[in-house]
């Protein structure tokens, strides 16, 4: 490795994320991932590494309020951003229906795939009610109307976090229970739209 | 049905579903794994292996590398600690854990060098400088049933490599219905979602590790005489762990190199291996090519039973996939042979996966025993009625229990089996083809001696101190019911503390055996801490603690054959103009002891038949012959089932409580894969009239066989 | 990952401007694949132009009645709009269908199409393959090859694209927009991707330092009756082993106008010009659809152990256009 030279780019820069609420700035190497920025640097290690590659989904947090896989962005290119991790989910005390319904229906064994999971089903919840079609659905044409949230649909939809226990099946029911009381409380107060998805 | 509870007492937590003791930290992002637990003045190491597939380690340029940015070390076989030389593992000897000690370079992905830096960043790109040269010897990775150097083992961790009784080829000679084919199966990984990972230190004299392991003492032990050091100066914590299933009990790669490491350069460092470096680092299930002859009379009662089995292992050490194993307490025949041999190529060394021996040897088993049932125009599950074995048939003791029939009986009522038409390929909906199968599961029921510590203390709770591990099991949920019963109090008032080697000897997170060693133990000091307890004595400040060994009580076992029992049901959908299959549902019905705690062993028998699912239509590990290196090592190339390929699937139990263990358990964890993958083809079959005897059954094999001129089963 | 500077741009000149000539230097948008690869050592640059910020991320319905869409909208934003999957829905489930919702809401539009291919030994440094290391062989021609290319291929490379976006566009005639700093230009999808030839590293006709802006969609009728299938080797999150995307203007059992594409089987997404010309005034049936698909694999030259994507195109073709037809008919 050659020294740098004066001309050379910096290779490291501040940055400022938000993160659950929080402003948390810091400097980082151009090279840190927002995964390994959350967990090496902020020390919010709810959020997990299982291939570094994207390909399992561990690593999801929603970024403005999307689902996104943290081991894929550049911290630098996530300044200024809106980071919201497993950490900052639930209301105070009171778990997020997602959470609540994973812990109930054992919607996990080991539980390190299950941070990117709940992560990801909050984030599916909201797509749905924005009226995204997905791979599951049989006709995407506006006018065939939003299809349901079935066991189809949320089997296609989470199936970017991979889970090796095999709990599949009780995550597809805790998602499906989750997204059940969002509908309900979402009714209750007067349609409080979903904030990404539906933008 | 429902579960035994008769065998506990009191409070009737044994056999009620109750959701994880660490299912709050779980869901909300607070409980550590090994890699997550800080420490000031961290430094981070990064692995570089071998790109080599045979070889030796010529010079690693770590010159110019220590200069770069941040790089604090670089260990290579030229400057790393020594290690005990033929080194014994807790499993035997194990030159795998021999990290760093020569030059010598027995597969691709080995172990060549750590670089050592302020950041994982730094670390991973001084890793990626490193230039290594090797001298290359010619590699062979070719894994063939015939292969040359295939030789008959003396035995593996399942029992004897061949069993053997009665004159095979006469009886084979006079049976009415033979079967005779050959199966293989692929090369698999276990891919826990949690890679890897240790840091360790040095604290005051001791050495400490924060490691993924699936059992703190065997890691402890096995890194105490791999360093020389007194046992009981290392220290080995894992509280929680992300999955394991085999791939995590013994000392690899990244405790080793972090030991050594801290141990150079004095502070704490982490090792975290990549996904990619799972491939290479921590065993694999070998692939497997399997031969089943089965003779029968026209009555489908067997004659003649061979099951020979071949598997790989490394140039370093021998490993063996006994798949042919898992016949020997199902079936019996007057002529009866199981054998398993190896091939010892240029590969990683495989390892213990989800049942071992089991899974693989179950899809050929029972893949065959559907065909002679077709053979015979007999109904699986008759055919497996009239097989039924009096004693066993190898050893001859009795069984313990064995509910096979009762499994096969409630799950032919609930899946609807007895409506079925046996015919093959006549089933359409739409674009698929639609047919159902099943197997039958068995797994071995053992239980291994632990110790336990159980603590009544000042404020009217209890602790119970064992060193299990939880891998996603429930292990620490479960204890805490077993412990709450034994006491009579609410599980609310137990504490359970597991995961750290302190707390003394106690089998690891494995072989199925784990709830069941653990509660031996830990029911032994709750009997007498209840006695004690009723005979009314103060509790003083520091509590009241009983300990527990249960060597003697299992050592007092009456030898018999002890196994879990299930039957396999699965409905599959196949396009055969795309090569597509979908299962649209499985049923599994297992007798496999008292069951604990519903909600968590649901769910590993569920995801044991999602492991099955995967192992059917998706997992394979593809090794490129010409480097030796696999083409798919990552997780986008090596698929196991994602949401959408994962069905229905429901799990259920009869009872089925053991007799001779206190609280009537026989272990979960493993039989739920065995069977299912034999399930699935025998509906491919069914759905399609095509035999695959080759795992996966992926879409190419799918669409060959519907486009072979003659049709009809894969050579 | 070796060191690299970062720059974000907030205009398409700037971000031009920022590039330059630097053949170290690379646009960053969604990072999906680039991180990745930076990851593995197979892209190593030195500056990152972060061009996510651009305001090109808007959808917009042409005068003509086509569609432009910015080279930042990301893909989950392409495949909700209504206007995509009212106009082209092929695209929507097309795009869909190529990766996980997070992976979506990650990439962008240019991106996608820019994307490396996933071949084993591209992203194995230790491995011959000259699309990384023009000159060091093809592991896959006598390796694992059975996802590999059955058309278009050379004995350079038999690496496929693995896009699914792109096979869409295909079908539809999409136009793509780009900014140098010579000014802007355009190339036809059908002229973006290069023939493989003996440069399997130069994928794509964009000038050095070219900047994709936008990808247009010229008007089509035919696309409103549109469907995408793809298969693989698990029902999600995988990439095609083969994949198809049909059109179909189908009046009185006559084909009127039909457009086919195929993934999976090439370099790049693989028009189906010969299936088309078969099929153009003649009978809607499942036999001339059979014999279109036919005309068009005559040309394939699989490898040992990739000739199951003949019959498996084949009959996604069939199966398709089938389907359109009924649909018509409906």
């Amino acid at each position: 490795m050659a020294p740098p030279t004066s001309s050379a780019p910096a290779t490291s820069s501040g940055i400022t994320l938000n993160v659950n609420g929080e402003k948390r700035t810091l400097p980082v190497d151009h090279r840190t991932t927002l995964l390994d920025a959350l967990r090496e640097r902020l020390d919010l290690t709810g959020t997990k590494k299982g291939c570094d590659q994207g390909q399992c989904g561990a690593c999801t947090v929603l970024v403005d309020g999307r689902r996104t896989l943290s081991c894929l962005q550049l911290a630098v290119a996530a300044d200024g951003r809106e980071i919201t991790t497993i950490e900052g989910v639930a209301d105070g005390d009171r778990l997020h229906p997602v959470q609540q319904a994973f812990l109930d229906l054992d919607g996990y064994q080991c539980g390190y795939c299950t941070p990117g999971q709940i992560c990801s089903a909050i984030a599916v919840i909201e797509e749905h009610a924005a009226g995204w079609p997905s791979a599951a659905t049989a006709d995407v044409r506006p006018d065939a109307g939003p299809p349901p949230l079935d066991a189809d649909e949320i089997r296609e939809r989470m199936s970017g976090n991979l889970c090796r226990c095999g709990a599949y099946v009780a995550i597809v029911g805790a998602v499906a229970r989750a997204a059940e009381e969002v509908r309900a409380a979402d009714a209750t107060t007067d349609g409080v739209k979903a904030k990404g998805a539906a933008a | 049905m429902t579960t035994a509870t008769g065998t506990t007492r009191a409070t009737g937590a044994v056999g009620a579903a109750h959701t994880r003791l660490e299912g709050l930290a779980k869901v909300t992002g607070q409980a550590r794994y090994a890699g997550e637990v800080p420490f000031a003045e961290l430094a981070h190491g990064w692995i570089v292996v071998s790109t080599v597939a045979r070889g030796r380690v010529r010079s690693v340029d770590d010159a110019s590398v220590l200069k770069m940015p941040g790089v604090l070390s670089v260990l290579h076989h030229g400057n790393a600690p020594r290690l005990q030389e033929g080194f014994v593992g807790s499993f035997g000897p194990d030159p795998v854990a021999e990290i760093l000690q020569r030059d010598r370079v027995p597969h691709i992905g080995w172990p060549v060098a750590l670089v050592v830096a302020e950041t994982s960043e730094q670390a991973r790109e001084a890793a990626e400088a490193l230039v290594v040269h090797y001298d290359t010897e010619a590699h062979d990775v070719g894994f063939s049933a015939e292969h040359s150097a295939r030789y008959t083992p003396e035995a593996s961790a399942m029992g004897p490599a061949v069993t053997e009784k009665g004159d095979l080829e006469t009886q084979l000679a006079a049976s009415d219905v033979v079967v005779d084919e050959r199966y293989t199966t692929p090369e698999q990984h276990h891919n826990a979602m949690e890679p890897h990972a240790a840091m360790a230190r040095w604290d005051n004299g001791r050495l400490e590790v924060v490691d993924s392991t699936q059992g703190t003492l065997a890691t402890a032990t096995d890194l105490a005489n791999l360093f020389s050091l007194d046992p009981a100066s290392v220290h080995v914590r894992s509280e929680h762990i992300g999955g394991g299933f085999g791939s995590k009990a013994l000392a690899r790669a990244h405790n080793v190199l972090a030991v050594m490491a801290t141990t150079v350069i004095g502070r704490p460092v982490r090792v975290v291996l990549t996904r990619r470096q799972m491939f290479s680092l921590i065993g694999y299930r070998s692939p497997t090519a399997q031969r089943v002859r089965l003779g029968a009379g026209a009555d489908g009662r067997l004659r003649a039973f061979d099951h020979d089995g071949v598997s790989l292992t490394s140039t370093l050490t021998e490993f063996v996939e006994a798949s042919s194993a898992f016949g020997r307490a199902m079936y019996d025949a007057e002529a009866h042979r199981t054998a398993n041999h190896v091939v010892p190529l240029d590969v990683p060394t495989p390892t213990f996966m989800r049942a071992p021996g089991e899974a693989p040897g179950s899809f050929a088993l029972e893949s065959a025993f559907d065909e002679l049932a077709e053979k015979c125009g007999l109904d699986p599950i008759e055919l497996r009625a009239r097989n039924e074995p009096a004693v066993g048939p190898v050893t001859g003791l009795p069984f313990a229990s064995n509910e096979l029939l009762t499994c096969f009986r409630e799950g032919a009522r609930r899946f609807g089996w007895d409506s079925r038409d046996p015919r093959p390929g006549v089933r359409r909906d739409g674009r698929w083809l639609v047919g159902t199968g099943t197997a039958a599961a068995t797994f071995p029921a053992g239980a291994a001696p632990s110790t336990s510590a159980v603590t009544a203390e000042a404020d009217g709770t209890f602790t119970v101190r064992i060193n299990a591990a939880d891998v996603g099991t429930g292990a620490r949920t479960a204890l805490g019911q077993v412990a709450a019963d034994g006491l009579g109090v609410p599980l609310e008032r137990i504490r359970v503390r597991i995961g750290d080697s302190d707390l003394g000897q106690a089998w690891l997170s494995g072989g199925s055996m784990g709830t069941r060693s653990w509660a031996w133990a830990v029911m032994i000091a709750v009997d007498e801490l209840r006695e004690r307890l009723a005979l009314g004595a103060d509790i003083p400040p520091e509590g009241i603690t009983v300990r527990s060994d249960s060597a003697e009580a299992i050592g007092a076992l009456a030898e018999k054959e002890r196994h879990s029992y299930g039957a396999q049901f699965a409905e599959v959908a196949v396009d055969t103009s795309t090569g597509e299959v979908r299962v649209r549902r499985m049923l599994g019905i297992f007798a496999a002891g008292t069951i604990v705690n519903p909600l968590t062993a649901r769910s590993q028998f569920v995801g044991g038949m999602t492991w099955g699912l995967s192992m059917a239509l998706h997992e394979e590990a593809i090794r490129d012959h010409a480097s030796g290196a696999l083409a798919n090592g990552d997780l986008a190339g090596y698929h196991f089932a994602a949401n959408a390929d994962v069905p229905v699937i429901e799990a259920d139990w009869v009872d089925d409580p053991d007799p001779d263990d206190p609280v009537g358990i026989k272990g979960i964890g493993e039989i739920g894969i065995v069977g299912a993958a034999a399930a699935i083809a025998n509906a491919v079959w069914h759905a399609t009239g095509v035999r695959h005897r080759d795992l996966p059954i992926r879409p190419d094999r799918v669409l060959g066989a519907a486009t072979a001129p003659t049709g009809g089963s894969r050579a | 990952m070796r060191e690299f500077g970062y720059e974000r741009a907030y205009d398409v000149s700037g971000a031009v401007a920022l590039l330059g000539a630097d053949p170290e230097a690379r646009y960053l948008g969604g990072g999906t694949n680039l991180v990745d690869l930076m990851k593995t050592g197979v892209e190593r640059p030195a500056l990152l132009v972060d061009v996510t910020q651009l305001p090109l991320d808007g959808i917009e319905v042409t005068a003509d009645g086509g569609l432009r869409v910015g080279a930042t909208v990301t893909n989950s934003d392409l495949a909700a709009h209504p206007e995509v999957r009212l106009r082209y829905p092929a695209l929507a489930q097309a795009v869909l269908a190529g990766a996980s919702g997070q992976l979506r809401n990650m990439a962008t539009v240019g991106g996608n199409l820019l994307q490396r291919t996933r071949c084993g030994y591209f992203t194995d440094r230790a491995r011959p393959c000259n699309k990384r290391t023009p000159g060091s062989g093809c592991a896959a021609l006598e390796g694992e090859h059975h996802n590999h290319a059955i058309l278009g291929a050379s004995a350079h490379c038999v690496a496929t694209h693995p896009s699914d976006m792109a096979v869409a566009l295909a079908a539809f005639d999409a136009v793509v927009t780009y900014e140098t700093g010579d000014g802007p230009g355009e190339l036809a999808l059908a002229d973006f991707y290069l023939p493989v030839g003996d440069t399997p590293h130069r994928e794509t006709a964009l000038p050095p330092g070219a900047l994709i802006t936008h990808i247009t969609l010229p008007p089509a009728p035919v696309a409103a009756h549109s469907r995408y299938r793809k298969v693989r080797e698990r029902a999600s999150y995988a990439f095609a082993i083969g994949s198809v995307a049909a059109a179909l203007d189908v009046r009185d059992g006559v084909v009127r106008e039909v457009r086919l594409a195929y993934g999976a089987v090439a370099s790049r997404p693989w028009r189906a010009h010969a299936a088309e010309r078969a099929l153009t005034g003649g009978p809607a049936t499942a036999a001339a659809f059979a014999a279109a698909a036919d005309a068009e694999l005559a040309a394939a030259e699989p490898l040992s152990d990739n000739g199951y994507k003949v019959p498996l195109v084949r009959n996604l073709t069939v199966t398709l256009l089938t389907e359109l037809t009924e649909e018509a008919a409906r």
